[in-house]
């Protein structure tokens, strides 16, 4: 890399996202749904970042934003040292292609009516990457055989495909357009476990074998599929980031409550393990976004919340060395 | 401890035009009084298709072709699917819990009504005895407030309360046994971590004992005592919860443990089974399993499907006839 300041692919500043609720026939707007609200991250070429969050927690909302399907209400995304954040509907071509997603469900994200081969090189066509039909075909049979396809299979249909084959489609066509991020919503969790670990470990390949060191935003609500892939892991809660560090650390040093619940909620596959961890659950459940409480969004589920913590949002800070902590008794 | 349940050699299959599904096609357990078991397998290995089998909750296509179901000294498949005696266990005494708590309550009653039907209908109370009690179930599972809450709609509810609701309506009447099928899937984590402790304390506050269907290793890891592994309509092995994830013998199991991250181990690559799981509907007469299996041998494929045999290790037995080398798992 030339400059330093080339190194980060993708930078996220004070990013909001606020979806009106409107009642009546003059669609009066009644309130806000803050589903993202003030989030801040920077992602260096080839690197993972991981978000993790319950459902509602906003995660799938960052990936949109970024991926500029939604129109974000507030905030700058840097891509490439430019504000793409504004930019009006018809220049998001040229970027669309540079930030593909990867979905959750590959039952529903494939059209029925195309066939596997034709999902795969749609991209290339409406960005016009490819000069000649033998070219297109050469192409989609290489990435057939990127993601571990037989590249016979290109003129099947995606109901002849099973769950985790009908995902390795998902994953061609996302690189079809040889993008620079690649957004990861939930790509494993509709899939059953033997076939989870196929898909892992094919994006993970994808990002040591190729030349072009693609960056992952991995959002998902397993924190160890999270922990597996990630270089860094964000933890949301309501529309905030409240921890931002790296998995190592996140696993052994969680400082924010809720890091804590949710690392101790997950269990482990060993009887053994188990019987020996500490279970620290939270009481309630996650507040609605659409009336979010005051100051710190956990605070009336903390187990160490002083008054202080309903009054004051806490902002995420630095603790220790790449150690990011949003809490105030911290 | 005495046996409370016991299925043996249970088959059920279901005709389609593809032909026979063998849903679930030979499977034998049991289950003691106060024990915790778990049934572990992923989607279309057969582990709810057993569960329903035993409320004789299939209906057609599918049909039970074989097998019985001891429970308290009577086979519940020699009764009638709608008899009397059917409906008198069904809820009474074995209740069951659904994956999804949105589409398992009837969004046109109250919660009150849903949870006093069964109350007057297996143990006879009046109406405003059964009220009461219901109130007082609801408390149980950690709802704010029951008294307000009782005549409300299942829509008022979030996911997390509709599963505490389901959990007071299986064990409203006292039931010997409760089958929770996926109990927890479709919610967040820390409310199933929430839920999980909930439902195993009312299990042992009522005496019951628990059956466990799911395909999180780390939710049997932490609840159940013993444990069999499902694959392709079978039981391909069986064991106590500490000997299975300890030195499990299937290649299958072996296999599923090692291919889930596990959050307390550094990020290693993982090994997954290669290869889709069969179609039940042309299963081959060899073991199911041999296709994907890493340790197959020359008899694997020229002999037909193994039986179960026991191998060192209490109660622990295997679908297979290979001796895989004994590694730890922690050690893989």
């Amino acid at each position: 890399m030339p400059q330093s300041k080339n190194d980060v692919v993708l930078e996220v500043k004070d990013l909001k996202m606020h979806f009106p609720i409107t009642r009546g026939l003059f669609r009066k707007v009644v309130g806000m749904v803050k589903a993202v609200d003030g989030i801040s991250f920077a992602l260096k070429r080839g690197e993972t970042l991981g978000l993790v969050g319950e459902s509602g927690c906003g995660k799938t909302t960052v990936g949109r934003c970024i991926s500029r399907l939604y129109q974000p209400t507030s905030g700058e995304i840097y891509f490439k040292g430019k504000n793409i954040a504004d930019v009006p509907e018809k220049e998001l071509k040229p970027l669309r292609r540079n930030i593909s997603m990867i979905f959750q469900d590959p039952y529903s994200s494939l059209d029925p009516r195309q066939n596997a081969g034709s999902i795969v090189g749609e991209p290339m066509v409406v960005h016009r990457l490819v000069k000649s039909r033998d070219e297109y075909k050469e192409k989609v049979k290489h990435l057939f055989e990127i993601v571990g396809l037989n590249p016979e299979l290109t003129t099947r249909y995606p109901h002849e495909f099973s769950g985790g084959q009908r995902q390795r489609i998902g994953i061609a066509r996302a690189l079809a357009a040889d993008p620079d991020v690649i957004i990861c919503d939930e790509p494993v969790s509709a899939l059953d476990v033997s076939i989870q670990a196929q898909i892992i470990n094919l994006l993970m390949d994808l990002k040591s074998e190729g030349e072009k060191r693609l960056t992952y935003i991995f959002i998902a609500h397993d924190l160890s599929v999270v922990k597996h892939i990630s270089d860094r892991i964000a933890v949301m809660y309501l529309g905030r980031i409240v921890e931002l560090t790296t998995p190592r650390e996140l696993y052994n040093n969680p400082l924010h409550p809720y890091t804590q619940a949710l690392l101790s909620a997950v269990p482990v596959p060993d009887p053994e393990v188990e019987e020996n961890r500490e279970r620290i659950i939270l009481e309630g459940e996650v507040p609605s976004p659409l009336f979010p409480p005051n100051g710190c969004a956990l605070h009336q589920r903390c187990p160490i919340a002083t008054p202080e913590c309903s009054k004051t949002v806490p902002p995420l800070r630095e603790c220790s060395e790449d150690h990011w902590v949003a809490c105030l008794r911290i | 401890m005495g046996r409370l349940l016991e299925v043996k050699n249970l088959r059920t299959q279901f005709k389609t035009f593809d032909g026979i599904v063998k849903a679930v096609d030979g499977v034998s357990f049991y289950l003691d009084e106060k024990e915790i078991i778990g049934i572990v397998g992923e989607s279309g290995c057969g582990k709810s298709v057993t569960q329903l089998s035993i409320m004789q909750l299939i209906n057609r296509p599918g049909k039970i072709v074989g097998g019985e179901v001891w429970f308290e000294g009577k086979d519940l498949l020699k009764y009638k699917q709608h008899g009397p005696e059917m409906r008198s266990i069904r809820g009474g005494k074995i209740a069951m819990i659904f994956q999804e708590p949105m589409t398992s309550l009837n969004p046109v009653l109250t919660l009150g009504y849903q949870l006093a039907e069964s109350l007057i209908l297996h143990l006879k109370m009046s109406k405003e005895e059964a009220r009461k009690r219901a109130i007082e179930l609801l408390g149980m599972v950690g709802i704010p407030s029951p008294e307000d809450r009782i005549d409300d709609y299942p829509h008022q509810f979030s996911g997390g309360m509709r599963q505490r609701v389901m959990i007071a309506m299986a064990l409203a009447c006292n039931p010997k046994i409760l089958i929770a099928d996926e109990p927890t899937t479709s919610l967040d984590v820390t409310t199933q971590a929430q839920l999980l402790e909930l439902m195993v304390d009312m299990v042992h506050k009522f005496n019951s004992s628990l059956i466990l269907v799911t395909h999180n290793l780390g939710v049997v890891a932490r609840y159940a005592q013993r444990i069999y592994i499902m694959y392709a309509g079978r039981i391909v092995e069986e064991g106590t919860c500490k000997e299975i994830f300890k030195r499990p013998r299937h290649p299958y199991t072996k296999g599923l443990l090692r291919s889930v991250p596990r959050l307390d181990v550094e990020g290693e690559r993982l090994i997954p089974i290669e290869g889709l799981p069969p179609r039940l509907t042309d299963l081959p007469d060899q073991c199911a399993f041999l296709p994907r299996c890493p340790y197959k041998t020359e008899k694997c494929s020229t002999s037909p499907m193994p039986e179960l045999r026991s191998v060192p290790g209490e109660g622990h037995k295997i679908r297979c006839y290979v001796d895989i080398p004994e590694v730890d798992y922690a050690t893989v």
